[in-house]
């Protein structure tokens, strides 16, 4: 039997808020998190400009033993912690418990272990002092160490699940997530992903050419998404969270309940037909969209709000003609889009789980949140989409439905669809 | 270094790999790492490095596996410092 899934609790640490009350005041004001970065100066990087959270690293002493916290290196492990905790109890539930939550599982997905961090254990080992590194290295280079902070934090028992699709990571670990609980294997799934873009990731990505570098001294208009002069993506850092609970059981104890995930799908275009390492196939990603649709049972012509992947590269207006293909609309009939990478840059891994917290408060609060740096829109994207439905402002209106997706390196693309709660 | 200085030095080693400060600040010889204290067993491994960098000395890997209690603790870090001195 097929179970209904429901978003009971959130939590997010963006670079333009940390808690869902800072958070949600951004996201409807409009506030950029990106900053100029000195050090990326410094490194003669193209782009020197990133979205980096506000983040009190002794504020994890709130959420974990002091134990715990001492030897705790791995940033976004801390950025995981926090948003998976706070989504927990945003969801009305306590920290704390003797038992294993048998009930309970956890996918949460990242890219890669802090490489910051892991320097001071490369330089050990090379100067012949691996003996000097202690107990607590492993547990942060292993793929698992967020998913296995928070999951022993929080003493969950049921399926344990580290995700990795790169920037479609997030989706694709919410998706994970709703199928554990709407199969009926778990009653409940805290769901999400982390990342921090350290130093050398950044350099990577710098290298690639693929980074807004025109922007330096105006952080602010750096991340461009669908705009004209979009000329590359911002690098993010942080993490987002959702309770996920089957509607029963979450009836059963007056959760709160934030919205409906009605269903979703992941897929690749298999590196094939124009897909490639780095860029999608857009045959896959109009089938992702189309299977997410039909999985949802909703018709493509009641989505109230697309959320966009929409990194501000030239990719934009592909997927722009993607979205339009998959669900056979245009403009006047095309929905409104939006792109939260415009206030926050692109977390990459936790892109997703970040842009669907976003896509929850604009169903639970009916709001659509802005597009800044829009003044110039794509006149390709136009041909799609009418200029009043890609809003520079945030928009009150009714938001039953938002269709959310990413789409990553190795080609993989995940597609959510998120409804307002109704009996 | 007398028992009891190598005692209060120890305290400070062991503080951030036990929640219990209440005990910490009464131990004894008898006070078990693990069983009193608490400490996860993965963490003996942290104490022993730190507690190298604390005195300036080398614990072996046998002289390690009897670290188990307070005064076996001592008896340890007394002796490598008698060795250094």
């Amino acid at each position: 039997m097929r179970r209904r899934v429901v978003i009971t609790g959130i939590g997010v640490v963006s670079p333009n808020g940390t808690g869902i009350p800072a958070f949600l005041n951004a996201i409807q004001n409009g506030i950029s998190g990106i900053k100029f970065i000195e050090r990326y100066r410094e490194l003669n990087f193209s782009c020197q400009v990133a979205g980096m959270p506000d983040f009190e690293w002794e504020s994890l002493k709130n959420y974990i033993s002091e134990v715990t916290f001492h030897g705790l290196r791995g940033t976004n492990i801390g950025y995981g912690l926090v948003a998976a905790l706070d989504a927990w109890k945003d969801s009305g539930m306590p920290y704390d418990t003797e038992e294993p939550r048998w009930e309970t599982g956890c996918v949460f997905g990242n890219s890669i272990a802090d490489t910051e961090a892991m320097k001071n254990v490369i330089a050990k080992v090379d100067n012949k002092e691996a003996r000097k590194l202690g107990s607590r290295v492993v547990e942060q280079a292993m793929n698992s160490g967020v998913t296995s902070y928070i999951s022993g934090r929080l003493g969950f028992g049921n399926k344990i699940i580290t995700n990795s699709a790169a920037c479609a990571t997030g989706s694709q670990a919410i998706l994970m997530g709703y199928e554990c609980i709407k199969d009926g294997y778990a009653r409940r799934m805290l769901v999400g992903s982390a990342e921090h873009v350290d130093t050398y990731v950044y350099g990577a990505f710098d290298s690639m050419r693929v980074l807004s570098r025109k922007f330096n001294d105006q952080p602010e208009k750096a991340s461009r998404p669908m705009s004209a002069t979009a000329g590359g993506f911002v690098p993010g850092s942080g993490a987002g969270a959702l309770v996920l609970e089957d509607l029963e059981f979450a009836l059963q104890r007056n959760a709160p309940i934030y919205a409906e995930l009605l269903g979703g799908s992941t897929n690749s275009g298999g590196q094939r037909m124009g897909g490639t390492m780095t860029a999608p196939n857009s045959t896959g990603v109009i089938r992702c969209i189309r299977d997410a649709v039909e999985q949802s049972g909703i018709k493509g012509k009641t989505i109230d709000l697309i959320s966009g992947h929409l990194t501000a590269t030239i990719a934009d207006k592909t997927e722009i003609q993607n979205w339009s293909t998959a669900l056979g609309l245009s403009k006047p009939n095309f929905p409104m889009v939006n792109s939260l990478k415009s206030m926050v840059g692109h977390s990459l891994s936790a892109a997703g789980s970040i842009e669907t917290v976003a896509a929850v408060l604009q169903v639970a609060n009916d709001f659509v949140h802005p597009n800044i740096n829009i003044e110039d829109p794509n006149p390709e994207i136009l041909n799609l989409v009418s200029l009043e439905n890609v809003p520079a402002k945030m928009i009150k209106k009714e938001v039953n439905i938002v269709a959310k997706a990413n789409f990553g390196f190795g080609d993989v693309n995940s597609c959510l669809i998120i409804s307002k709660y109704k009996q | 270094m007398t028992r009891q200085e190598i005692l209060d030095e120890l305290k400070k080693v062991i503080s951030p790999y036990t929640t219990n400060k209440e005990l910490l600040a009464s131990i004894d010889d008898q006070t078990d790492l693990l069983k009193d204290l608490k400490i996860n067993s993965a963490n003996l491994v942290d104490i022993i490095i730190d507690a190298e960098a604390k005195y300036d000395i080398e614990i072996d890997y046998d002289s390690a596996d009897k670290m188990v209690n307070v005064g076996t603790c001592i008896d340890v870090i007394s002796e490598k410092l008698n060795q250094k001195a």
